[in-house]
């Protein structure tokens, strides 16, 4: 079989020739992403974490990032197609930058620039393997949206990806509400983390949180939470049981 | 046992390490290539490198001040080097001067990520460079590339994540660090069947690039391990202790 040099041919939205292939897998992945609105913006929040299969490989991952002015992505899955679509994104950016015409792109239209990308790949049956968290304030208007790698699309006032899914979403069903501190925010966003940490095999305990606001972005420095084991079933579970313990 | 197949992917189960120090980095790995269940001691020196007749080189140089460090599929960390060196060649001819590690790692990054569907290819990018100094970067599979004060792989890295998270601390001498590869690599061989052979450590800092080489025979004995002997025949006859004389 011949190999050709690939000269970045995995573009396959622009480029016709790119080789026919499909992603099959993820390897190395991010898990959960959570995010809701509060009163100056939106917060969000990820683990450090890049799992290889079961092994907790890489534990340094910034999984969200700034997009332009005004938005914040989060992403779980694989990372390097989170890194390929960052590259993507630098690319938007530049050229409406280019224009030099004092717009800029807003959370919304990058929201719909990725729903076209992840979509048109799952057309291909080559999907990028992320699930994405798109947040961001522009003209005092707060806006939060996911796409899923098959370009399921949709905005919400508190979104979750992964195992937050099943395990955050319930909580800020129950205790999100409109205007919400940046200190309840926080509180909030940190109640779901910990039980992730509790419940998710692949999360660690080494966390991110990401406020946007008309001001911009700012990405909080990695620190970790304090977990409860104390609970008096866990002393002693075997008391009936002769022998174990 | 004799299910020999020879047509069976040369693969490098192997173990790669890269470490960065005060000053610059070190890269260190085994020198075995396995087939299928056999090992080959003397099939691995002729096919599981480059028409050198020596133990396969698992650290190749990309460029003057970069290294890359391959594991997985023997082939394709070839090939995926051989392009990236024929690329870095004429990016530092344009560019006038030598090549950054990060801009070396892209590269592999590009060529890994876009043909993740046909490579099985693990590498470890490490390098010196006048604007960031000594860097180590990750590639595993899928094409990610990440950062690292140090970097591990191949298979014989299982063993090993527990060991540095224990043993490593940042800023580093140049001894400390390559002493720290050399122990590393050794326990892994100590574990991993598909590991084995020499260590071979590249140190590059901003005076250049220094290759050492480890013997198998010489590196330190692990748990269960014993000196090795000549024959049973020098175990017996040391034994009998001379008479002791006045």
């Amino acid at each position: 079989m011949t190999f050709t040099i690939p000269i970045d041919n995995g573009d396959s939205v622009k480029n016709a020739e790119a080789d026919s292939q499909r992603t099959l897998y993820p390897y190395v992945t991010g898990t959960s992403i959570v995010a809701i609105k509060y009163k100056d913006g939106v917060l969000m929040a990820s683990d450090m974490g890049g799992s290889y299969g079961s092994t907790l490989r890489y534990k340094n991952i910034e999984r969200m990032k700034a997009i332009g002015k005004h938005s914040l992505l989060g992403a779980s899955g694989e990372i390097s197609d989170f890194q390929e679509i960052l590259r993507y994104l630098d690319e938007l950016v530049l050229n409406d930058n280019m224009w030099d015409d004092g717009n800029s792109l807003g959370p919304k239209e990058v929201h719909n620039y990725l729903t076209r990308v992840m979509y048109n790949r799952r057309n291909k049956f080559n999907p990028l393997w992320n699930t994405l968290v798109l947040g961001g304030v522009k003209n005092g208007e707060s806006y939060l949206g996911m796409v899923s790698m098959i370009g399921v699309s949709f905005e919400d006032n508190h979104v979750a990806t992964g195992f937050g899914n099943h395990l955050a979403r319930p909580i800020l069903r129950d205790e999100w509400h409109a205007d919400l501190s940046f200190e309840d925010g926080v509180k909030l966003l940190e109640k779901c983390m910990r039980v992730l940490l509790y419940r998710d095999r692949s999360a660690i305990n080494k966390l991110q949180i990401a406020k946007i606001t008309e001001e911009g972005v700012t990405v909080s420095q990695p620190y970790s939470l304090k977990t409860f084991w104390e609970f008096k079933a866990f002393n002693n579970p075997t008391a009936g049981a002769e022998g174990s313990w | 046992m004799m299910d020999l197949n020879l047509d069976a992917p040369h693969s490098m189960g192997t173990t790669i390490i890269g470490v960065t120090y005060n000053g610059g980095v070190v890269l260190g790995a085994d020198s075995r290539t396995s087939t299928g269940e056999m090992r080959f001691p003397l099939f691995f020196t002729l096919l599981g490198c480059t028409l050198r007749i020596e133990l396969p080189t698992r650290s190749q140089q990309l460029t003057d001040n970069v290294y890359v460090c391959r594991s997985g599929s023997a082939a394709d960390s070839q090939v995926v080097s051989d392009y990236v060196r024929y690329f870095l060649h004429q990016h530092t001819i344009q560019l006038g001067q030598p090549a950054t590690v990060k801009v070396s790692a892209n590269l592999i990054r590009m060529l890994a990520y876009n043909n993740k569907n046909m490579l099985q290819t693990g590498l470890i990018v490490g390098g010196w460079d006048k604007y960031k100094g000594g860097k180590i970067y990750g590639i595993p599979l899928g094409g990610t590339v990440v950062e690292q004060p140090f970097a591990i792989g191949g298979s014989g890295s299982s063993y090993l994540y527990g060991f540095f998270d224990q043993a490593w601390k940042e800023n580093m001498t140049k001894e400390e660090a390559e002493q720290l590869v050399v122990k590393a690599v050794s326990l892994a061989i100590a574990r991993d069947g598909a590991s084995g052979g020499v260590v071979r450590t590249v140190i590059i800092n901003s005076e250049g690039v220094t290759r050492n080489f480890y013997p198998g025979d010489k590196l330190q004995l692990w748990l269960e391990e014993l000196e090795p002997q000549n024959s049973l025949l020098d175990i017996l006859n040391a034994a009998g202790p001379e008479p002791m004389a006045i």
